[in-house]
């Protein structure tokens, strides 16, 4: 279809230019202007649809879905252990804490607890997930902003932690740790240690990374008093995480409604005032310094024993060796594997405070080793769907900041 | 303002249309589809539940009767309880319930995502239209009937489809898919094995 590029009422307007001897003013008219779905900085493959007021915006429509993979249907088909690695691909800038907060869902669902040592090194991952997870963020918030030497430096970070997650997974990126009712293995000999020593080396260089952005005149220009949201508006939209704290709302359910033993831990949660792009990087600079405040007392108690529920044998499978040499390991191992982990009929729902908000399961179960319905609440999603209220009226330089500072990933919102 | 500890009995007294619903964990309530406006904007008012967190669908299969349930999820941000609200759609072939984009913005892209999905008709919300897949897609991919592989589809874009010649194919699952199946069911019927063998690597798939 050839596109016409004669505007119609062209003509029109040269006239009526023309009638009034070209005193008049000159005419104008709003402009549509479709960014994404590939631009740097909707970070992935959002498209935001705008229509503009020279260069404001007055009408804003996110248009979400290219990454939508049907990962609920894909639940639907398949047994509980296998879908940990579809967890993964939701929020893949921290696949740990989603391993995590899947795997409390359906524990809830069994009514299984965990012992304490697993549920010590579910904490350890999720909050170096959340580093993770926020060095990312603040990367790539910096370089939508002009910043680009605060990518490197957080990038030098996360490899360190991709080395750590290597070392503890067998994998650097989709880990897929988490199994129902325990782990993929225990901690190696010495992790823990290793652990520690980059936690004492991070601090310094997080004091650096955020030095660079903090007191920064071209970041504070860009972010400062940009894209405020209201306590009531965040609270209405549904946002959740960094970006509902940093409107404000002290809530977080690591303090909350404490799971796998958060409440062991001394940390406290920050909270912003204004709600601006502003706030909510501050908010996540302070959480990566509380969640090694969590890393190091978990590390500090680090509690022994088994690090899988061993009364549970329908749902998680028994130790390799055992297997290849004992009938009945056997046959535990194959029921567990053909038919998935036994689960009782039900509904539960379980959310996980997660890096970019709560990340939420709802699992409906008929019985049987297959869930009947699995509903992802995905914190992006809720995240962006308050983009066309707080982007208008904002230039469109400002809807980078918005976006590098609403700190969305598009795994995660379209799933 | 004093707020009892467990909504769901002043609930049942206000509205007594309101009934029980079993739940492995939080309190749960189920509500007949035209009171749902009504009820959710006396739980937000009343009872601080402020936070709509999340709002879903459930497709009971073909047969069931009620096929589709709407569920919704509260939470207070104050005294940080949960609440499940389910309500019955009284249509299986049209099922819809009242939208409550007035009472939380952030139902409208929940909404549009229930639309898309399952089919649900959200009546009063102000922008109905698909949300994950494209305009103009002709199925509703979460109900049941809705085989895994997928169902080919043209494509979106009338010109690019005529131009390229190509469409939307099923996922091409050799001798699968290799599912396996829940509820209550012989251990033949439910193990992830081959359900579809019309085609597999030694034969063909039939054009």
């Amino acid at each position: 279809m050839p596109t016409d590029y004669a505007f119609p009422d062209t003509a029109a307007k040269v006239a009526a230019a023309r009638a009034d001897g070209g005193t008049g003013e000159f005419e104008t008219e709003k402009m549509s202007l479709s960014m994404g779905p590939s631009h740097p900085s909707t970070h992935g493959v959002l498209r935001l649809q705008m229509e503009l007021d020279g260069e404001i915006l007055t009408k804003c429509d996110p248009v979400v879905g290219y990454l939508h993979r049907g990962d609920e249907k894909i639940a639907e088909n398949m047994t509980y252990n296998q879908f940990v690695p579809y967890t993964d691909r939701l929020d893949y800038l921290a696949p740990l804490a989603n391993n995590v907060a899947y795997a409390i869902a359906v524990e809830r669902l069994a009514k299984l607890e965990v012992p304490a040592r697993c549920q010590a090194i579910r904490v350890i991952t999720s909050e170096l997930a959340r580093i993770s997870a926020h060095l990312m963020g603040l990367g790539a918030f910096g370089i939508d902003v002009g910043a680009w030497s605060v990518f490197m430096y957080s990038f030098t970070e996360r490899e360190k932690l991709y080395t750590l997650f290597e070392e503890l997974t067998g994998a650097r990126f989709t880990t897929s740790y988490t199994r129902i009712g325990g782990l993929q293995r225990d901690v190696p000999e010495g992790w823990t240690g290793r652990v520690n020593a980059f936690c004492d080396q991070f601090l310094p260089i997080l004091d650096e990374i955020l030095a660079m952005l903090t007191r920064n005149k071209i970041f504070m220009d860009r972010t400062v008093g940009v894209g405020v949201i209201s306590r009531e508006d965040a609270i209405g939209y549904g946002l959740t995480g960094p970006n509902l704290r940093g409107s404000g709302v002290g809530s977080d359910l690591r303090k909350d409604r404490p799971y796998s033993g958060y409440e062991q831990f001394e940390f406290d949660v920050p909270v912003g005032t204004k709600g601006d792009c502003y706030d909510r990087y501050l908010v996540r600079g302070e959480e990566m310094k509380q969640a090694v405040r969590i890393i190091r007392q978990a590390i500090a108690k680090f509690p022994g024993g088994a690090w899988y529920a061993t009364d549970a044998k329908k749902i998680f499978g028994p130790p390799k060796a055992k297997v290849l040499s004992s009938m009945e390991e056997l046959i535990q191992n194959f029921m567990l594997v053909t038919e998935g982990p036994q689960m009782p009929a039900g509904e539960v729902y379980f959310e996980a405070e997660n890096p970019k908000g709560t990340l939420g399961f709802f699992i409906v179960s008929k019985g049987g080793g297959v869930p009947w319905r699995l509903k992802i609440r995905s914190p992006s999603f809720c995240n962006l769907s308050i983009l066309p209220k707080v982007c208008v009226g904002n230039l469109v330089s400002d809807v980078v900041s918005i976006l590098g500072s609403l700190d969305f990933v598009m795994g995660e919102c379209d799933r | 303002m004093s707020v009892p500890a467990d909504a769901t009995t002043a609930l049942r007294e206000k509205f007594p249309q309101v009934s029980p619903r079993a739940s492995l964990d939080h309190p749960a309530v189920n509500v007949p589809a035209a009171d749902v406006v009504a009820v959710l904007k006396y739980l937000r008012d009343e009872f601080a539940f402020d936070l709509l967190t999340d709002l879903t669908a459930i497709d009971w299969a073909e047969g069931a009767t009620p096929q589709f349930t709407v569920v919704y999820h509260l939470l207070s941000t104050t005294r940080h309880v949960y609440l499940r609200v389910a309500a019955d759609c009284t249509d299986n072939v049209a099922p819809a319930v009242p939208s409550v984009v007035e009472l939380w913005p952030g139902a409208n892209w929940h909404e549009r995502e229930a639309f898309d999905m399952f089919g649900i008709q959200f009546t009063g919300h102000p922008d109905l239209r698909r949300i994950l897949m494209w305009d103009g897609y002709p199925y509703h991919p979460l109900r049941k009937e809705f085989p895994l592989a997928g169902i080919e589809t043209v494509l979106p874009d009338a010109e690019i489809s005529e131009e390229t010649k190509t469409k939307v194919i099923a996922a091409p699952m050799v001798g699968g898919p290799f599912v396996a199946s829940s509820g209550e069911m012989s251990m033949t019927e439910a193990e992830p094995a081959a359900k579809d063998e019309s085609w597999s690597e030694r034969r063909e798939k039939p054009e």
